[in-house]
């Protein structure tokens, strides 16, 4: 694809519109948007100057499931999204370039567009021994990472890899797999997780950076509000069967069948950001819940470290047990009650015993 | 109530000693100490009352109750459980918030609860005494008008800081649903910064349940066991704001 400037005109005439065409629309857009006379030659002049925002994307410690994901994009269709809207790069996966000729494209992009470029990263990097379990191009990954993202516009964190560790970064962690935003400190990241992200959110972040010049607006995780502000749960279309009190309690049951709610079942969709429920998956065909099973909460930290998927209550690992809340609380009151009943036994005794001594005293 | 000639009358001096920590105000030769203030005693019952809500509709949300039947329209059981236990979460933490501010108005006992004078060595020597009272170690109990210095310790981790941790992580909880727009999420929201995954939000709030019901346990019988054991009235204080003193 090489790294050339490339307008968003430029791409217009390649898939074969002729100029005429091209003004038609600009002057269709303007007008059928009310913006007036001048609007139709400043959205051509947008169109013929703007630079298509050139990308790069790196792949880390990961399993490619975000690419699998975004190639899948319906809204808008992935082959928009990569030939029309960015300049995408480099790719090591898609791309077609190999060797030092693909690794000639990251220092020539640093280069041309410095402090212009974006930086999807897929995976994360793994820091022990120096990095040495993801080599890229003969490097470790985090080097490259560094290097990249020095001059770059800003970071997207693909994925619950780069957004928070993920399955990699399991405990014990032994290659001590870090997200992105504890490696690289000093540019806006914005996290895209889920493992992998949905197609239309991946695609919708792009589309919004190349649209509108600017990042989106994010939470406090650093996730894109406009998809990760609302809980699965919160849009799910089982929540009333939530609110009645309607619980499926087993996969064959005859609440399974009436498509009552996954709660008891461990669904994590209560616990989960994410636009599951609203955007589905598969070109809006299908999500887990739909398809009858609960939530994993796979765009969440820590999901793959939270015990089992199919529990609604998770263990707690901090004092060195695997216990759920209410299994160590109720031994905690069960202990504590019984040493309350044994302290008041020993007071009765202590205290009819001292009473009879009294009494011996005084007499 | 312990023998009067059983006790030893070095006692006498540990008194006034401990009416000078309260502040020169002490129940020795006085029948009766007015301690408890209506708004302490209110916001006491009223908390007590809204902690059992809270703990029976918090576990049921944990582990909901077998499901109804019929049409999801014709019932609301989970949504009645959660309203019961928001409502009981906001009165709550407005009597927590009233019984902050109670602390600055009203007499010192009110404060007892809400700072260790952890500073002072007569303090841990006390909480010692107390110690060795309840594990059968001191033959007498000391006479407090307000709350001993082991019961505050206990007052102050199992109720200041439990319902403190409660009340924070309960509205943080609760601001998941209210939206990130609400007030409840500019205030509480910083809670997601310390556990990113609200799972363990919901895990650590669960935990505190229980840690409050252990407290609950400790404290009834702590108050039923002193009321009968020690020199002073202790559960009736809580209603009329008066302790007795009984020698």
């Amino acid at each position: 694809m090489g790294a050339a400037t490339e307008t968003f005109y430029s791409v217009i005439r390649r898939q074969g519109i002729t100029r005429r065409s091209f003004h038609k629309f600009c002057s269709l857009t303007a007008t059928s948007l009310g913006l007036g006379p001048l609007a139709a030659s400043r959205i051509a002049n947008a169109l013929e100057t703007k630079p298509r925002v050139p990308v790069i994307w790196m792949h880390g410690l990961e399993c490619t499931c975000c690419s699998e994901s975004f190639i899948r994009s319906a809204h808008p269709l992935v082959k928009d999204a990569v030939l029309s809207m960015i300049s995408l790069d480099y790719d090591d996966t898609i791309m077609a370039a190999a060797g030092h000729q693909a690794e000639a494209i990251l220092e020539e992009t640093r280069a041309k567009h410095k402090g212009q470029y974006i930086l999807a990263v897929e995976g994360n990097p793994p820091l022990n021994e120096g990095g040495m379990f993801c080599i890229d191009g003969g490097k470790p990954f985090v080097e490259k990472l560094k290097m990249m993202a020095e001059d770059a516009m800003a970071i997207i964190a693909w994925g619950a890899c780069a957004s928070w560790g993920c399955v990699q970064a399991a405990k014990p962690n032994p290659t001590q797999a870090t997200p992105i935003d504890k490696v690289i400190a000093n540019k806006p990241i914005i996290k895209v997780p889920g493992c992998p992200p949905i197609a239309e959110v991946m695609t919708g972040v792009v589309t919004f950076i190349t649209t509108f010049g600017k990042l989106p607006e994010l939470d406090r995780q650093g996730r894109p509000k406009m998809f990760y502000s609302q809980r699965v749960h919160d849009k799910c279309y089982r929540r009333p069967h939530f609110d009645a009190g309607q619980f499926i309690e087993g996969w064959d049951d005859e609440a399974a069948r009436k498509g009552y709610c996954l709660y008891k079942m461990g669904c994590k969709g209560p616990t989960t950001y994410n636009a599951c429920s609203t955007v589905r998956w598969n070109g809006g065909v299908s999500f887990p819940i739909q398809s009858g099973h609960g939530c994993i909460g796979c765009s969440e930290d820590g999901f793959w470290d939270k015990s089992s998927f199919y529990d609604r209550l998770t263990n707690i690992k901090q004092f060195g047990i695997e216990k759920n809340a209410d299994q160590i609380g109720m031994v905690a009151a069960g202990a504590v009650g019984a040493a309350v009943a044994a302290h008041a036994a020993v007071t009765a005794v202590r205290r009819l015993a001292g009473k009879r001594e009294d009494a011996h005293h005084t007499s | 109530m312990m023998d009067v000639a059983a006790r030893p009358a070095e006692a006498e001096p540990d008194l006034s000693a401990i009416a000078a920590d309260a502040a020169g105000e002490h129940g020795v030769g006085r029948p009766a100490v007015y301690v408890y203030e209506a708004p302490v005693r209110i916001c006491h019952w009223v908390n007590a009352f809204s902690t059992i809500v809270l703990m029976v509709t918090g576990y049921l949300i944990g582990t909901p109750l077998p499901s109804v039947e019929g049409e999801a329209s014709a019932n609301f059981v989970m949504g009645y459980i959660r309203f019961a236990h928001f409502a009981a979460g906001q009165v709550l933490a407005v009597f927590f918030l009233a019984r902050i501010l109670w602390a600055f108005v009203g007499n010192h006992h009110s404060r007892q609860i809400f700072y260790l004078p952890v500073h002072r060595k007569h303090f841990w020597k006390e909480v010692l005494h107390e110690i060795r009272w309840y594990a059968f170690l001191e033959r007498e109990p000391k006479m407090y008008v307000g709350h001993n210095p082991l019961a505050r310790t206990a007052m102050f981790t199992g109720f200041t800081l439990f319902v403190a941790f409660m009340i924070v992580t309960g509205f943080a909880l609760y601001s998941e649903g209210a939206g990130i727009d609400s007030w409840q999420h500019k205030l509480f929201g910083w809670v997601f910064a310390i556990w990113p995954n609200s799972q363990d939000v919901h895990t650590w709030h669960h935990l505190g349940m229980w840690a409050l019901v252990v407290f609950v346990m400790v404290h009834i019988y702590a108050a039923v066991r002193e009321d009968i054991m020690s020199r002073q009235s202790i559960i009736s204080s809580m209603i009329s704001g008066e302790r007795q003193f009984r020698d």
